[in-house]
């Protein structure tokens, strides 16, 4: 199989460019492992100066999300037999590149930061836990599976734009995740911080997000919620 | 002024909002007017002065045309937002687009009232 990788190293380099790879192995044959990561490793074994980020191997922790021909994913989950030859590798767009495939994910953090990704709740803790039915329960389904790989935010144009200023997919459907969670009680505060013109309504709709993520969630639809709540509220 | 990363200026719904109901107007003008064109069986400029000289018409157009400034008022600022970074010349956009807008809105009275 063949793979083209984007290479950069800060220390060496003046400028990035695209290498070549070559491996002797068929997507078919899951012996020689089916995922893109398994590539990637052998290619390191060839190359051990390629950098980049994995860890749980199994789509969980979001590590080695990654430009896979044109769009984001994590490698560890997108199947060799998917993948158009030759395999165009980059980093996430719209971040600062630290080295290879390796990104620096600072300004994603902050956005996710700035919505206050925790449970408020002023009351005294109960002797168990906070309660919920399971139908209030079922509403954070679709938003607590997030792993923060970045997928999304990195292919939101909007983001590209303004990271700086706009909470980006990832982060609004954690914001979502919060504000849909009955046992929250700053509700009308996480409103207020994101009724911005830039922070939420930077989204367009144009939704990279949702065709690119690999855990299949939809931080558009949790926007649009998100809207909806507002409007509920002004009228 | 120190260069800090400012974001809460508490505005942005309504002119979604806005965005979202002055598209229903254009759709709904829009399609109607066709319609209405579509099923003329000789389409000419007598037909379209008598359909102009009604005032429920000239009212619905102007509807229409008002609601198409404001529609491109948002989606043009919101443009310039993305694409246009440094402030005075942001907001020098701003005002040139809101002046030309009135002057539209106005020149859109002239047309469908005036002589």
């Amino acid at each position: 199989m063949k793979f083209k990788i984007y290479r950069y190293n800060p220390d060496t380099d003046t400028e990035p460019y695209m290498q070549d790879y070559e491996l002797d192995i068929r997507p078919e044959d899951s012996s020689q492992g089916k995922m893109l990561l398994d590539a990637l490793l052998l290619i390191k074994q060839q190359d051990d100066s390629l950098a980049l980020r994995k860890s749980c191997r199994e789509g969980v922790c979001g590590s080695d999300a990654m430009n896979i021909n044109g769009r984001n994913g994590l490698a560890c989950i997108t199947p060799l037999s998917s993948l158009k030859e030759p395999v165009e590798l980059r980093p996430l767009p719209g971040l600062p590149v630290i080295r290879d495939l390796i990104v620096d994910m600072t300004q994603f953090f902050k956005q996710y930061h700035s919505i206050k990704p925790y449970l408020i709740n002023n009351d005294p803790p109960p002797e168990t836990e906070r309660l919920q039915s399971p139908q209030q329960r079922a509403h954070l389904n679709g938003l607590y599976e997030c792993i923060l790989c970045g997928c999304c935010t990195t292919a939101c144009p909007s983001f590209w734009w303004n990271p700086d200023k706009f909470v980006g997919p990832a982060g609004l459907l954690q914001a979502y995740r919060f504000i849909a969670d009955t046992r929250d009680q700053a509700t009308s505060e996480r409103l207020d911080d994101l009724e911005d013109p830039y922070r939420l309504f930077r989204c367009h709709t144009i939704m990279n997000c949702v065709d690119v993520c690999p855990k299949e969630l939809n931080p558009t639809e949790a926007i649009g919620n998100i809207k909806d709540l507002m409007v509920k509220r002004m009228v | 002024m120190v260069n800090r990363v400012v974001t809460g200026a508490h505005y942005g719904l309504r002119d979604w909002l806005i965005q979202r109901i002055t598209a229903v107007v254009m759709a709904v003008y829009g399609v109607a007017l066709a319609v209405y064109l579509l099923m003329q069986p000789y389409l000419n400029y007598d037909v379209w002065t008598a359909l102009f000289s009604s005032q429920v018409v000239r009212t619905f157009s102007l509807l229409f045309l008002l609601s198409l400034f404001y529609h491109a008022w948002i989606g043009i600022r919101d443009i310039v937002m993305d694409y246009v970074k440094p402030t005075a010349l942001r907001l020098m956009i701003h005002v040139l687009v809101i002046l030309a807008l009135l002057l539209y809105a106005i020149w859109s009275v002239e047309i469908l009232w005036g002589m």
